[in-house]
């Protein structure tokens, strides 16, 4: 077990790594000057050489990247106009923002964790619910329901579906507030008031993929032997199908979801679009049209940390859930 | 003394795209506590689905299931699935063909059995339940039945899981025992020992064996009376020594020289009965067999358009379904099988 974790901790870190140069390293590649995004549109010559200077544009790339990194592990001193000492982890200074990113990120990541958790516990019960009862009644009328469902949330738009929501709940029966971002800890009420309808439509959007996956699964559970085994020991259905027909159908619906969770965390660009949510996705778009280098690395790095987590998760989970698989 | 099981006229039949199955027709027999009944026959011959019946486990929405299974004196047919449900695993119980897909691969084998224990004993306490399983586990021959218990079914090898599929149908000191193919996924040497298992067991259960099988060579070894299936009927029926020694039934005589025998002459090849299974789809009018039977010629035309009835075949208990008179039926046998069979 902790020869797994060793060895998956060192992939970690190797992958993280192999992103941020191609992430530093595509930057640089592109046909734009990074200054240029960075200050007002009069700017001045020697106002443009001053920031390329503070950002260290003018050492060599290899020079450039081994700062990052360093600011990352131990910290580094930015210069005077970027707010001076930059402690670990220093992800460097956005001009565009005008502060720190960790000071941004420290601000948009609450929004995407408090759009993406309540939404993937929403998705999972109700796709594994659909899921379950249209696989227990295979073509009955709950089964067709389910499957017209899924088909509807796997091919409208979240952006169609978010459009919607707000216009019969907010604008027309102004049942909900215009949605925005309040902290939990602040106030839970107008926390959740404000993030319902982006929940809704993620879970309406993901579990009808879920609904479809778990169907598949348990129709083919329900015909293995040892379903079968366990009727004959004189279980009752709901044993049966609770018990041992559930927990072999939901080992792929895990790896499923530790890896829709991981991504979405990464960044839900068009929920937070839609909503107009101020959380990671939406930073990381803004960081693009601007060209803030610093910005997006981070956005990258910390989408690419959150996937990679996920794989770890997932793995250990599958492991709990599965004694043939090995860890090591 | 009377049967603990008897099946009487049984008759399955599923609903398919093709139409409707009928996977068994009309079948007859009983099981007395203490002997054991072998069903033999190829693939798609209903032994299986027989065996499903009488446990209640085929699928009401696929399967029809009409005629008296009657188990202990109560009438399982079109009885309440609660009721059905109660009698399974305590009274019938069941050993499946293959222990690796029959057991749960997430749950530790100990608590698979100590779980058909618990389903009927509601009382049991945990440590009693535990105590109970390794007690079994150690008695159908798995080494450290203590730590065998917290092992799961890929820790074991084929031969144990088969014991412990037996230890999990046993764990309720079952009247009926209905195994299906139980040594087929096994190699040779764990197999004998599987049966040697299992005839131990039996006398000292008292338990009715209704064994499902197309190895007639287990059959030699355990069965005290055979059933012999085509196409969902029973052709053939008596005791193992009058079906393996006197066989009456031409598809029996090609099942018996179909199997290599010691005491036969290694040069001669081993005789196949020619021809395929019928589709059950499409059972052939008369007698199912006839495409296949080299004596359908024999009588005019009847075995193509009149059934058989299973009717006394001479000796007591022995019944065959054929057209062949007893005598014509010798004849052919003396001529055609004497000393291929065994």
């Amino acid at each position: 077990m902790l020869r797994f974790l060793l060895k998956r901790a060192l992939g970690a870190v190797l992958t993280l790594f192999t992103v941020s140069v191609l992430t530093f390293g595509m930057f640089f590649a592109l046909p734009r000057d990074p200054v240029s995004g960075m200050c007002p549109k009069n700017c001045d010559p020697q106002r443009l050489e001053r920031v390329r200077q503070e950002l260290g544009l003018r050492d060599p790339l290899v020079d450039q990247y081994a700062n990052y990194l360093k600011g990352i592990v131990a910290g580094r001193d930015l210069g005077g106009a970027q707010g001076g000492r930059c402690d670990a982890p220093c992800l460097g200074w956005s001009y565009v923002n005008n502060e720190a990113v960790t000071d941004t990120l420290a601000r948009v990541l609450p929004v995407t964790v408090s759009i993406v958790v309540p939404a993937a516990i929403g998705w999972l019960l109700l796709g594994v619910g659909l899921g379950m009862v249209s696989a227990l009644r295979p073509g009955s009328w709950w089964d067709r329901a389910a499957i017209g469902f899924s088909l509807t949330g796997a091919s409208v738009p979240l952006y169609v579906v978010g459009a919607v929501l707000l216009l019969v709940f907010v604008y027309t029966l102004r049942w909900l507030p215009v949605p925005a971002y309040t902290p939990l800890a602040t106030d839970p009420l107008r926390w959740a008031g404000g993030l319902v309808l982006a929940w809704c439509s993620l879970a309406f959007l993901y579990s009808a993929i879920y609904a479809r996956l778990f169907r598949a699964q348990l129709l083919e559970t329900l015909s293995e032997d040892f379903v079968r085994t366990a009727r004959a020991k004189g279980l009752s259905n709901t044993r049966v199908y609770g018990k041992h027909a559930l927990r072999a159908a939901i080992a792929p619906v895990v790896t499923v979801a530790g890896l829709d969770v991981g991504a979405a965390l990464g960044g839900t660009v068009i929920t937070e679009t839609t909503f107009g949510l101020p959380g990671l996705g939406r930073a990381a778009v803004d960081a693009v049209r601007a060209g803030d280098l610093p910005m997006i690395m981070a956005t990258v790095l910390v989408a690419a940390v959150f996937v990679v987590l996920a794989n770890l998760l997932v793995d250990l989970l599958y492991a709990a859930i599965d004694p043939r698989v090995r860890l090591g | 003394m009377v049967p603990y099981l008897c099946v009487d006229d049984l008759r399955v039949s599923f609903t398919g795209r093709d139409g409707a199955v009928r996977a068994v027709d009309g079948l007859s027999f009983a099981v007395q506590r203490g002997r054991t009944l072998a069903v033999v026959g190829e693939s798609g011959s209903g032994k299986s689905v027989t065996a499903l019946a009488v446990l209640g486990l085929l699928d009401a929405r696929q399967a029809t299931v009409a005629g008296r299974i009657t188990l202990g004196g109560r009438q399982l047919v079109g009885r309440p699935e609660a009721e059905v449900r109660r009698l399974r695993g305590r009274d019938m119980a069941m050993i499946f063909q293959d222990p690796l897909s029959a057991l749960h691969p997430y749950y530790p084998v100990g608590r698979q059995i100590a779980e058909a224990y618990r389903v009927h004993h509601r009382r049991a306490g945990r440590a009693q339940t535990r105590r109970h399983v390794v007690e079994l586990l150690g008695r159908v021959g798995i080494a450290q039945p203590q730590r065998c218990y917290d092992q799961y079914p890929h820790e074991f090898s084929g031969g144990m899981r088969q014991r412990a599929m037996i230890a999990m149908a046993l764990v309720n000191d079952p009247a009926l025992l209905i195994a299906d193919e139980p040594t087929t996924a096994l190699d040779v040497t764990v197999q004998a020992r599987i049966l040697d298992l299992l005839a131990d067991l039996q006398v000292e259960f008292d338990t009715a064996i209704l064994l499902v099988t197309h190895d007639l060579g287990v059959v030699a070894q355990v069965a005290d009376d055979v059933l012999v299936m085509y196409a969902g009927r029973a052709v053939e029926q008596g005791s193992a020594e009058q079906v393996l020694r006197r066989p009456q039934h031409p598809y029996t005589w090609g099942l018996l020289s179909s199997v290599p025998s010691w005491h036969g002459d290694p040069a001669t090849d081993l005789a196949a009965i020619a021809g395929s299974p019928p589709s059950l789809t499409d059972v052939p009018a008369g007698c199912a067999f006839h495409p296949r039977c080299r004596y359908a010629a024999d009588t005019n035309g009847r075995c193509r358009v009149e059934r058989p009835e299973l009717r006394s075949a001479g000796a007591p208990g022995h019944r065959v379904a054929c057209h062949l008179g007893d005598e014509q039926r010798a004849r052919r046998y003396a001529r055609d099988f004497a000393g291929v069979t065994r």
